[in-house]
C-alpha cells in the first residue's frame, strides 16, 4: 500500500506524462512543419520521413525563388496592421461611449454587433465581389483593409468594452473632480489604465486578419494576396515544393504564433466575446 | 465615412473641454458625443450587413449570369428551386452537417478533458498549454497544406510511416476518406480553441467547492460530473456558439486540399456557393444559394445570442 | 470661508425620487457627517453637491456663489471615493498632483504642495510608487493626499474606511479628525457606520428615505432623538422598543402601561398624547439595570450573557416576548433561564407616539423633524 504522498507524487507523474504526450501529439504538425523547412526537397519527399538529416537553410536563403515572398509578406503586413488601426479608431469611442454612457440601447447594440458576425461570408461574396469589381477594389489592399475591419470590428468593440467596463467609475469620477476635460479623462485616465486590453485587442485583430483565408482568396490575384494566398499556392499538384512551403509556411506563421502565446489568457476575452475570462 | 464622423465626434469633445458645463448641461453634450462616438461602428456593421444582403436577395430573384450577359429577368423562386435540387446541394448540406457536428463534438470532447488534464500542476505544465493551443494561430491555408503534404500524404506522409512501422497499408487519406480527413485537419485547428477557453474557464472553478465535495466522498469521477462539468457548462455553450459560425464557412481547407472533390464528397455549402458564382459565373443561383446560408446561420445566430448572449450583457 | 446652503433639493432617477427636497446649512470648519441606512441617499447627496449627480431641482450655494449646475471641477470641492479611485497607472505623487496639473499651476508650486501634504500624512518615502504597491490604509492616505493639495473649499469624503479593516479603521478615524483640526477645513463625511459618525461629527446628519430626519450635534441626537428612527439609529447597541398605552398624561408627565406588565411614569410633556394611545417605550440599554428577581415588577428572562471585559450585554426577554438588551457591569454573572428583574432610569427613557415622533421634554421647544 502507497503512502497518500506516494500517491499523489505517481498521479501527478501519470498527469503530467499523459498532458506531455497529449501536448507532444498536438503539437507535432507544426514542429514537422519546422524540421521540414530545413531540409532539402529530395530530404522532404523521402519515404519514410527522415528525423535525421543535414539540415539546410536554402529554403530561407531563396525564400524569393518560387514566388515574391517578401511582396505577399507586405501585403499581410499592410492589411493586417491597416484594417487593425481603422478598427481601434472606430472600436474604442464606440467602446467608451457604450461603457460609459450606458443608454437602453446600449445592449441591443452590441447584440446587433455581434450578430453580423453570424452573417455567413458566403452569404454576401456576390455582391461584395461585384461591387470590388465596380469600386476598383478587387485585388487591392485598400479592398482587404475595408473588409478586415468590418468582420473583426464586432469583436474588437466587445472586447474594449468589456476592459472599459472593469474599469471603475470612481477613477473617472475623480478625474472629472479634478478638472480632467473629457479629452483629458480618456488619453489620461482611462487609455493608460486600459492599455493592457488594447494592447491584446490589438493583437486579437491582428491575428484575425493575418489569418483570414477566405475574403482573401475571393478577392485578390497576385497584386494585393497576402500570405494565406500565397501558401494557397502552393497546393497546385505541379512540382514538388514541400520543403519550400515548409519554409514559407513558417515564416508567416511564427510572429502570429508568438503574438498568441504572448497574449492567450487575454485572447479568451475576446474569442469568447466576453463570456469567458 | 466612418473617420469623418469620428471627428466630428473628437471636435464636439474639444468645444466641451473649453466650456465650464454643469452636470446638466454636460450630460446632454455626453450623451450627444456618446451618440456620435457610437455611429461609426454602427453605420458602417449596418452598411456592411444591409447593402450586400439586399443586393443577395435582388440577385436571387433575377437570371443574372456573368458568362451570358443580356437580359436579368426576373425568375422569382426558381434559382431557389434550382440550387435546391442540385445534386450538389443535397451532399453540400450534408456534408456542412457532418463536418460542424463532427468537428464540435471531437474539439468539446477533447477540449473538456485536456482542460481538466492541465488542471494540476506538473513539470512544465506552462510549455504545454503553449504547445497546446499553437495550431489555433496556424492560418488555415497553411494547416491543409501542413497535413495533406507532410502528415497524410500516403508516400512519403509521417502517417503513412507509422502505418507501415506497424505492418499496415498506408491509408491514402484524400483519395478514400476525403470528408474524413477535412475534419481531421480542422479539429486539429478547433480543439486548442476548445482548450484555451474551457482552460481558463477551470481557474474560475471554486477550490474550495471541490474541497468540500472531497470530503462529502467524492472520488474524482464524480468531481467530474457534479462539479467541474456542470461548472463548465457555460463555456462549453460558448465554444459550441462561436465554433459552429466558424465552421458552417470552412472554405480554406477544402479550398487548398480537395476543391470539393472527389466529385461532391467534400463540398459544403459555403465551397458550393463559392464555385457556382466564381467558377461557374452564375450569380442569380450563388446568391440563392447564399441566403439560404444566411438562413441557416440566423437559425444559429438565434440560439447563440438566445443561449449567452443574455449572460454576455448581464455579466459585463 | 466655506458656507455650504443647499435649499429644497430634489433628485429624481428613473421616475424615483431619491432626495425629496432637503435644506441644509454647513458652516465653515464644520465636520458635517451624512448617516443613514443603506439607500437613504446620503451617498446621492453627497454626489449632488460634489456636481457627480444632475440635480432635479433646487439649489446649492457655497457661499454666495450658485454652484447647482457647475462642473465638478470648478466647484472648489474635492472627494475621498469609498475605493480612493486611485488612478492606478501613476505613482503616488503623480497622483496627488495631477489636479494642479491639469489646471496648468507652476512646477514649483505643485512640487511644495504635494510635499507638504505629503508631510502631513507621512507619505514622503512613498512618493514613487504604484497605488498597488501600497497597502489599504497608505492608499487611503494617498486618496486623502490627493484632496489635500487642491486646498478645496470642502473636503467631501465617501464611506472613506469601509474598505479598511478593524482596526485601521480606527487608526484612521483618528487621523481623520486630527487632519481637521489641523487644516481647520470644512468636511463632508458619508458613512453607515453610526459609531464613526458620533466620534467624527461637530454635526450629523440623519438621512432616512431621502429625507433629513435630525441634524444635531452627537450628544444632542443621542440625548434627543425626535423619533424613533434616530433613537434606534444612533447608540449601540441599539435603544430598546416596548409596546406601551398611555393611562395619564398632562403637562409634565406621561404614566403609561407596558404590555409586558410595569407602569411608569416619565417627565415628559404629555400634552400631545391622551390616555389610551398606543406609544413606544424607548430605553437605551446602558439606562437599565438588571436586579434580583423580585426587586422590581418588571420581571424577565435571561436569554445570552455576552460578557465583553468592562461591560456586558444581557439579552432578556420580557413575558410577552419582547426582547431587550441590557448593559450591566462587567462582573455581572447571570445564568441563561435566569428570572431577574428590571430597574430603568426613568428620566432617560423615551416614549414615541404611533407616527413614531418623540414625545418632548417638559419646557424643550418641540424640534422640527
Amino acid at each position: 500500500m502507497l503512502s497518500l504522498k506516494q500517491t499523489r507524487h505517481l498521479r501527478t507523474v501519470l498527469i503530467g506524462s499523459l498532458a506531455w504526450l497529449v501536448a507532444l501529439a498536438i503539437f507535432f504538425p507544426i514542429f514537422w512543419m519546422l524540421l521540414t523547412s530545413f531540409k532539402t526537397e529530395i530530404d522532404a519527399f523521402t519515404s519514410p520521413p527522415q528525423l535525421f538529416f543535414a539540415p539546410t537553410l536554402e529554403n530561407y536563403i531563396h525564400i524569393d525563388e518560387r514566388s515574391d515572398y517578401f511582396h505577399y509578406a507586405w501585403n499581410s503586413v499592410v492589411v493586417s496592421f491597416g484594417s487593425t488601426f481603422i478598427g481601434m479608431l472606430l472600436a474604442v469611442p464606440a467602446a467608451y461611449s457604450m461603457a460609459f454612457f450606458e443608454t437602453k440601447r446600449t445592449k441591443n447594440t452590441l447584440l446587433w454587433m455581434l450578430s453580423t458576425k453570424m452573417l455567413p461570408p458566403v452569404g454576401v461574396l456576390v455582391p461584395i465581389y461585384l461591387l470590388f469589381k465596380d469600386f476598383g477594389l478587387l485585388d487591392t489592399k485598400l479592398g482587404l483593409v475595408i473588409i478586415y475591419t468590418l468582420i473583426n470590428l464586432p469583436i474588437m468593440v466587445w472586447m474594449v468594452y468589456t476592459y472599459f467596463k472593469e474599469i471603475p467609475k470612481d477613477i473617472l469620477e475623480a478625474a472629472r473632480l479634478d478638472g480632467a476635460t473629457p479629452g483629458q479623462e480618456i488619453y489620461r485616465v482611462l487609455l493608460p489604465i486600459a492599455k493592457g486590453g488594447l494592447a491584446s485587442t490589438i493583437l486579437l485583430s491582428l491575428i484575425l486578419s493575418w489569418n483570414e483565408a477566405f475574403w482573401s482568396l475571393n478577392l485578390t490575384a497576385s497584386g494585393a494576396a497576402p500570405l494565406t494566398a500565397l501558401v494557397a499556392s502552393y497546393s497546385s499538384p505541379e512540382g514538388l515544393f514541400w520543403a519550400k512551403l515548409s519554409a514559407v509556411s513558417t515564416l508567416a506563421c511564427a510572429p502570429i504564433l508568438i503574438f498568441g502565446w504572448l497574449s492567450q489568457k487575454q485572447l479568451v476575452r475576446g474569442l469568447s466575446f466576453g463570456a469567458v475570462k | 465615412m466612418s473617420i469623418t464622423s469620428l471627428q466630428a465626434g473628437v471636435n464636439t469633445a474639444s468645444d466641451m473641454a473649453t466650456g465650464s458645463a454643469g452636470p446638466k448641461l454636460q450630460k446632454r453634450r455626453r450623451s450627444r458625443v456618446g451618440l456620435a462616438m457610437v455611429s461609426p461602428s454602427v453605420l458602417a456593421l449596418l452598411v456592411w450587413m444591409a447593402v450586400p444582403l439586399a443586393m443577395t436577395i435582388y440577385f436571387s430573384l433575377i437570371r443574372y449570369n456573368l458568362l451570358y450577359p443580356g437580359d436579368n429577368e426576373f425568375v422569382g423562386l426558381e434559382n431557389f428551386y434550382y440550387f435546391l435540387t442540385d445534386e450538389g446541394f443535397v451532399a453540400g448540406a450534408f456534408n456542412t452537417l457532418w463536418l460542424v457536428l463532427s468537428v464540435l463534438a471531437i474539439s468539446v470532447v477533447a477540449g473538456v478533458l485536456i482542460a481538466v488534464l492541465v488542471d494540476t500542476p506538473f513539470f512544465g505544465r506552462g510549455i504545454v498549454r503553449v504547445m497546446l493551443i499553437s495550431p489555433f494561430f496556424i492560418m488555415p491555408t497553411v494547416s491543409a497544406l501542413v497535413w495533406k503534404n507532410l502528415l497524410l500524404h500516403p508516400v512519403s506522409g509521417v502517417l503513412a510511416a507509422v502505418w507501415r512501422f506497424f505492418g499496415a497499408t498506408p491509408i491514402d487519406w484524400f483519395t478514400d476518406y476525403p470528408l474524413q480527413a477535412i475534419i481531421l485537419i480542422v479539429s486539429w485547428q478547433w480543439i486548442p480553441f476548445a482548450v484555451l477557453i474551457l482552460m481558463t474557464a477551470m481557474q474560475s472553478l471554486d477550490q474550495e467547492q471541490k474541497d468540500a465535495a472531497r470530503l462529502d466522498g467524492a472520488g474524482p469521477i464524480a468531481i467530474f460530473w457534479h462539479i467541474t462539468l456542470p461548472h463548465l457548462a457555460r463555456p462549453i455553450a460558448v465554444v459550441i456558439m462561436i465554433e459552429t459560425i466558424f465552421l458552417l464557412s470552412i472554405f480554406a481547407e477544402i479550398f487548398t486540399t480537395t476543391g470539393g472533390g472527389p466529385g461532391y464528397e467534400t463540398t459544403n455549402l459555403a465551397f458550393l456557393i463559392y464555385s457556382q458564382a466564381l467558377l461557374q459565373f452564375d450569380v442569380g443561383m450563388a446568391s440563392a444559394g447564399g441566403l439560404i446560408a444566411v438562413v441557416i446561420a440566423n437559425i444559429a445566430a438565434f440560439m447563440l445570442v438566445r443561449m449567452i448572449g443574455k449572460n454576455l450583457t448581464d455579466k459585463a | 470661508m466655506a458656507n455650504l446652503t443647499i435649499r429644497n433639493l430634489k433628485k429624481v432617477f428613473e421616475g424615483i425620487e431619491i432626495i425629496k427636497g432637503i435644506d441644509l446649512d454647513i458652516k465653515d470648519h464644520e465636520f458635517v457627517v451624512f448617516v443613514g441606512p443603506s439607500g437613504c441617499g446620503k451617498s446621492t447627496l453627497l454626489r449632488l453637491i460634489a456636481g457627480l449627480e444632475e440635480v432635479t431641482s433646487g439649489h446649492i450655494h457655497l457661499d454666495d456663489k450658485e454652484i447647482t449646475d457647475m462642473a465638478p471641477a470648478k466647484r472648489d470641492l474635492a472627494m475621498v471615493f469609498q475605493t480612493y479611485a486611485l488612478y492606478p497607472h501613476m505613482s503616488v505623487k503623480k497622483n496627488m498632483s495631477f489636479a494642479l496639473d491639469l489646471a496648468g499651476v507652476a512646477k514649483s508650486e505643485v512640487e511644495s504642495k504635494v510635499s507638504e501634504a505629503a508631510r502631513i500624512l507621512e507619505l514622503d518615502h512613498l512618493l514613487e510608487r504604484k497605488p498597488k504597491a501600497l497597502s489599504g490604509g497608505q492608499r487611503q492616505r494617498v486618496a486623502i493626499g490627493r484632496a489635500i493639495v487642491r486646498q478645496p473649499k470642502i473636503f467631501l469624503f465617501d464611506e472613506p474606511l469601509s474598505n479598511l479593516d478593524a482596526a485601521l479603521r480606527v487608526q484612521m478615524r483618528l487621523e481623520l479628525a486630527r487632519l481637521h483640526q489641523e487644516l481647520n477645513a470644512t468636511m463632508i463625511y458619508v458613512t453607515h457606520d453610526q459609531v464613526e459618525a458620533m466620534t467624527l461629527a461637530d454635526k450629523v446628519v440623519v438621512l432616512n428615505g431621502g429625507n433629513i430626519e435630525q441634524v444635531g450635534s452627537p450628544l444632542e441626537l443621542y440625548r434627543h432623538p425626535v423619533n424613533q428612527f434616530v433613537a434606534g439609529f444612533i447608540g449601540t447597541p441599539k435603544m430598546a422598543f416596548l409596546n406601551a398605552q398611555v393611562k395619564a398624561s398632562d403637562a409634565a408627565s406621561v404614566t403609561v402601561a407596558l404590555d409586558s406588565g410595569p407602569v411608569y411614569t416619565l417627565p415628559l410633556d404629555g400634552r400631545t398624547v391622551k390616555v389610551g394611545d398606543v406609544v413606544t417605550f424607548g430605553v437605551r440599554p446602558e439606562h437599565i439595570q438588571v436586579a434580583d428577581a423580585g426587586v422590581s415588577e418588571f420581571s424577565v428572562k435571561l436569554d445570552v450573557t455576552e460578557h465583553l471585559g468592562a461591560d456586558t450585554y444581557c439579552y432578556v426577554k420580557a413575558p410577552n416576548g419582547e426582547t431587550l438588551t441590557v448593559r450591566a457591569s462587567g462582573d455581572y454573572m447571570g445564568r441563561y433561564g435566569q428570572e431577574v428583574s428590571l430597574v430603568p432610569e426613568l428620566a432617560h427613557c423615551h416614549l414615541f407616539d404611533a407616527e413614531g415622533r418623540a414625545i418632548p421634554k417638559p419646557g424643550a421647544p418641540a424640534q422640527a423633524a
